[in-house]
């Protein structure tokens, strides 16, 4: 681990979200923050993944979406989305915000650090 | 390499073309690690575009432009690449190849994909210095040098290849003549018409012919100085191009002792009579046919990649081709079989002034071949017609005029792509320019109007401006452009077409999305966008009242029952009964648009009221309100049935014949709930001046004094197209039992995401008639089934969720900060 990583880690706050059966199978919730949301995905072998709810294409939201094989296609203009990266699946090209999940028993907790995702950097814009 | 416990089984192609790369390309996407791969090659380059040569030839394109894969790639792969080095012989018995150079690999799986040869005419001087085929980019680089040198070229065959050689040698400066043994152009793929038009413009372009002249000899000593015919007569050539047509390559085969005919000779699975060897591409015969074009090689290399991958599901049997010629600015389309024999009927449109003539050949109402010249932007549509054998008896008389001619919204009269500027847009809805698709064609190795869509985005919306992309795609790769399986496959997940998966889940009761993918093998763990919605959508209309609907398995729209807008809010739309509405309906409406701050309130082109930009929060809170006042879900957001338009009819209207309004009611009220293939929209005009606009509905009800026209099959959006008449009733009942038993033919026969006029042209008017208005028992037997399936279907979805249902939909699972 590398100097930032590490830094990033320890300023990361854990905040319980919910249960994971809150959250359907392939399918996903909505974290509202006053700075924007993040989508928080499950997967059918309820693997979590979050990610800005904003399509990298035109800011679709992305928790919309129908959510297969460890990806989501977004609902406005089908870009597919890989949960883990935040990547868009080629021939497109993009990129979204991803979050750390962690999971503590039935309980979902998303980390949230700043430098992660566009939700933070807001937070940090706003604080500066 | 044979590593570690795992053996990987040695696999090697013999031949670098086009079909035995795509194989392994097909191949290394399903078993990326069963095989450690050689390939032998006898050009000195990497795999390249082959049907692009002519493009080299006129200048169009440059050698780098047409590489398909380059070194890096077979580097990647873990290829062993043997460029320039041609096999001696295949050893069967030791199981190896022996190249030229000595080099031995030995194999578990052998793929040859020789390919074919130019065919030379066995005449006095064929072998002189200057005579030269067309088939590879040593044959280019020797044309190309010869027209920096000479002036006059002659080109022996006057078929595809040979048309483009000459275009590209006149391209190049130099005086070209054709010359032909027959009496027509390309006579495989042209009838004598088109022949002659074909012919009259390339002369135009500089082209001079010799027609049903025969080759005797060709003349000169150091080097070609001219061609001598059978009557005598001579032409002078300083390059003479043989172009007289292409034999499957079979030497290596043969001589391994591999049963060969015309071709190596191939069963389903792609394999020789050999079991370790399987062969693809032009070198192969396949049930008796050997094909020369590239959707045809595709369709084996992915069938071929399947069983050398040990999945043992797929089969080929045979393709139907099309073709086009890669000559700038001429529109010719050719498919199927043209030839008139006893029996079948010929369907002629032929406009000499504007140089346009179309041949559609029909036998027992299918058709079986066409040849455009001129305007060939239907091409696209007749081969899908043609592939499908959809009986065509109903459109016939307007066929000619093609899919388009009706004004299909978007791209107005743009509809001969091969004369429009690279700056025109092709693609309406996500504004892509003709220049960009062929950028992206080029650039980005593109073969299928598929990969089109992916890479541009342009035909990925409505798709009306498909047949121009698929214009774009011929004109750029020439001949068969497009994968053409007579099958097409519900979606990348799976092998089956829909009507297959369709008959599966019926015939074997399978009951849940996971059943239907664990029986069918689907690829992919969880489907895709493509596939689960439609699953979806056939469990439920098979097993009605039994199926639990999985809402994760629908598009968004369905499982919000509002409709999203491109800002992330949703729309509306309360049911209202025929259109009719009430000052305490309108009231409670503009209530709740004050409640909740609704920004937009809009009348929408069905007759009701839309409420815009709601926020999803707000939705069952907005929905109580309207539940309260007496309204149900509008289900303008689904594949479902949507509204029924009326005018007011016999009540006021003065010319009025019958109660279209209340007819209009009685049907909204019996269908409404119902899930559809695609959305479903019907209207009741009070009288034939139609004010409901009943012929562009899926189906439409005309009163006349008499009783109740029905139509059906209409569509007013992307394409526009005329309902056809289905038949006339008396009763109101009647109108609402004929409609039951239509739309449940509906959503039982047709493929999701297919609107009715889609499907009724694919099916045919005449198999609609025979099930909902000749026979009486199948009539009364949809009627009930679609009545059993609305038992369970009028339930309204808004107000279960006003009362708590589906909660986690709506709201955020935690607010953060």
């Amino acid at each position: 681990m590398n100097q930032a990583d590490a830094e990033t880690q320890s300023m990361t706050q854990w905040f319980d979200i919910g249960a994971l059966d809150d959250i359907p199978r392939l399918g996903a919730r909505v974290v509202r923050t006053a700075y924007g949301d993040i989508a928080v995905f499950r997967t059918a072998e309820d693997r979590v993944f979050a990610l800005d709810d904003r399509c990298p294409h035109r800011g679709g939201p992305l928790s919309q979406g129908i959510v297969f094989d460890g990806r989501v296609a977004c609902p406005l203009h089908n870009w597919c989305i890989e949960l883990s990266d935040g990547t868009a699946v080629a021939p497109d090209e993009g990129c979204t915000g991803t979050y750390p999940v962690r999971r503590d028993g039935d309980r979902v907790l998303l980390g949230l650090a700043p430098g992660m995702g566009n939700v933070v950097s807001l937070v940090q814009a706003a604080e500066a | 390499m044979r590593d570690g416990g795992n053996m990987k089984q040695r696999l090697v192609l013999v031949g670098n073309g086009m079909a035995g790369v795509r194989t392994l390309e097909e191949l290394l996407k399903l078993a990326p690690d069963k095989y450690d791969i050689t390939v032998f090659g006898d050009e000195p380059h990497g795999n390249y575009n082959r049907i692009l040569l002519s493009p080299v030839l006129s200048g169009e394109k440059g050698i780098d432009d047409i590489m398909l894969n380059d070194d890096a790639w077979y580097a990647a792969q873990g290829i062993a690449l043997h460029k320039g080095s041609r096999v001696a012989r295949i050893d069967r018995a030791a199981r190896q190849v022996v190249a030229e150079d000595g080099t031995a690999v030995a194999y578990d799986r052998l793929l040859l994909a020789t390919g074919s040869r130019p065919f030379v005419i066995p005449v006095p001087g064929h072998d002189l210095p200057g005579v030269i085929s067309f088939r590879d980019i040593g044959d280019v680089d020797a044309m190309l040098a010869a027209s920096r040198e000479h002036r006059r070229a002659v080109v022996i065959g006057g078929g595809l290849l040979g048309l483009e050689a000459a275009n590209g040698l006149m391209r190049r400066g130099m005086d070209v003549t054709v010359v032909h043994l027959g009496d027509v152009l390309m006579e495989r793929q042209l009838d004598g018409a088109a022949g002659a038009l074909l012919q009259a413009s390339l002369e135009e372009r500089g082209l001079a012919f010799r027609m049903g002249a025969q080759t005797e000899a060709i003349l000169g000593a150091e080097r070609v100085t001219g061609v001598r015919f059978a009557d005598g007569s001579e032409v002078s050539a300083d390059l003479v191009v043989m172009a007289v047509g292409i034999r499957p390559n079979i030497q290596l085969a043969q001589e391994a002792g591999i049963h060969c005919e015309r071709g190596v000779v191939v069963n389903d699975t792609m394999q020789t009579f050999d079991p370790a060897v399987y062969a693809v591409g032009e070198c192969v015969q396949h049930r008796g046919a050997t094909y020369g074009l590239v959707a045809p090689l595709f369709e084996q290399a992915k069938v071929c990649a399947n069983h050398l991958a040990a999945l043992g599901s797929s089969r080929y049997e045979g393709s139907v081709t099309s073709t086009k010629l890669k000559v700038t600015g001429v529109d010719l389309f050719s498919a199927g079989d043209f030839v008139v024999e006893d029996g079948d009927e010929e369907l002629v449109f032929k406009d000499a002034a504007r140089g346009v003539y179309k041949k559609i050949v029909v036998r027992d109402n299918r058709i079986k071949g066409a040849v455009l010249y001129g305007d060939a932007v239907d091409g696209a549509w007749y081969f899908q017609l043609l592939r499908e054998e959809a009986d065509i008896s109903a459109s016939r008389e307007h066929l000619l005029f093609g899919q388009a001619h009706l004004g299909d919204s978007g791209h107005g009269e743009q509809e001969r792509v091969a004369a429009m500027a690279d700056t025109a847009e092709i693609c309406g809805c996500n504004g892509v320019c003709k220049g960009e698709i062929v950028e992206a064609i080029t650039a980005k190795k593109l073969f299928t109007v598929e990969d089109v869509r992916a890479h541009t985005k342009a035909s990925s919306s409505c798709g009306s401006c498909t047949a121009l992309v698929e214009q774009l795609l011929a004109n750029a790769l020439g001949s068969d452009y497009s994968e053409s399986p007579k099958k097409k496959s519900l979606c990348g997940c799976t092998e089956y077409t829909h009507d297959e998966v369709r008959e599966a889940i019926r015939a074997n009761e399978l009951k849940s999305i996971r059943q239907v993918m664990e029986f069918m093998e689907w690829k992919t763990a969880d489907g895709c966008p493509k596939c689960r919605p439609a699953l979806n959508y056939y469990l439920l209309c098979a097993w009605p009242g039994e199926y639990n609907d999985d809402y994760q398995s629908r598009f968004i729209n369905e499982r919000a029952h509002a409709n999203i807008q491109r800002d992330g809010t949703y729309s509306v739309v309360p049911r209202m009964w025929g259109g009719v509405t009430s000052p305490q309906e309108l009231r409670a409406i503009a209530d709740v648009a004050e409640k909740y701050q609704v920004p937009t309130v809009k009348v929408t082109g069905g007759q009701r009221i839309d409420l815009l930009g709601v926020s999803k929060e707000d939705l069952p809170r907005i929905w109580g309100d309207l539940s309260r006042a007496g309204f149900v879900s509008g289900h303008a957001y689904g594949k479902a049935v949507r509204t029924v338009k009326t005018c007011v009819g016999s009540e006021w209207c003065r010319f009025g014949t019958q109660d279209s309004t209340t007819m209009g009611v009685k049907l909204e009220q019996s269908t409404w709930g119902a899930w559809t293939p695609h959305k479903f929209k019907m209207a009741v005009s009070g009288c034939p001046r139609n004010c409901a606009e009943a012929t562009i509905k899926d189906l439409g009800v005309v009163a006349v004094e008499s009783g109740w026209e029905l139509h059906v099959g209409g569509n007013g959006g992307v394409k526009v197209r005329a309902t056809d008449f289905l038949c006339k009733v008396e009763s109101m009942d009647e109108v609402l039992e004929y409609t039951a038993a239509f739309l449940q033919l509906y959503r039982e026969d047709a493929r999701y995401l297919e609107r009715t006029a889609p499907w009724i042209e694919r099916v045919g008017l005449a198999s609609v008639k025979q099930r909902v208005v000749d026979d009486a028992e199948s009539r009364r037997a949809l009627a009930e089934r679609f009545r059993a399936a609305q038992q369970g279907a009028q339930v309204d979805p808004w107000a279960e969720r006003a009362e708590g249902a589906a909660k986690h939909e709506f709201i955020p699972i935690r607010q953060v900060g």
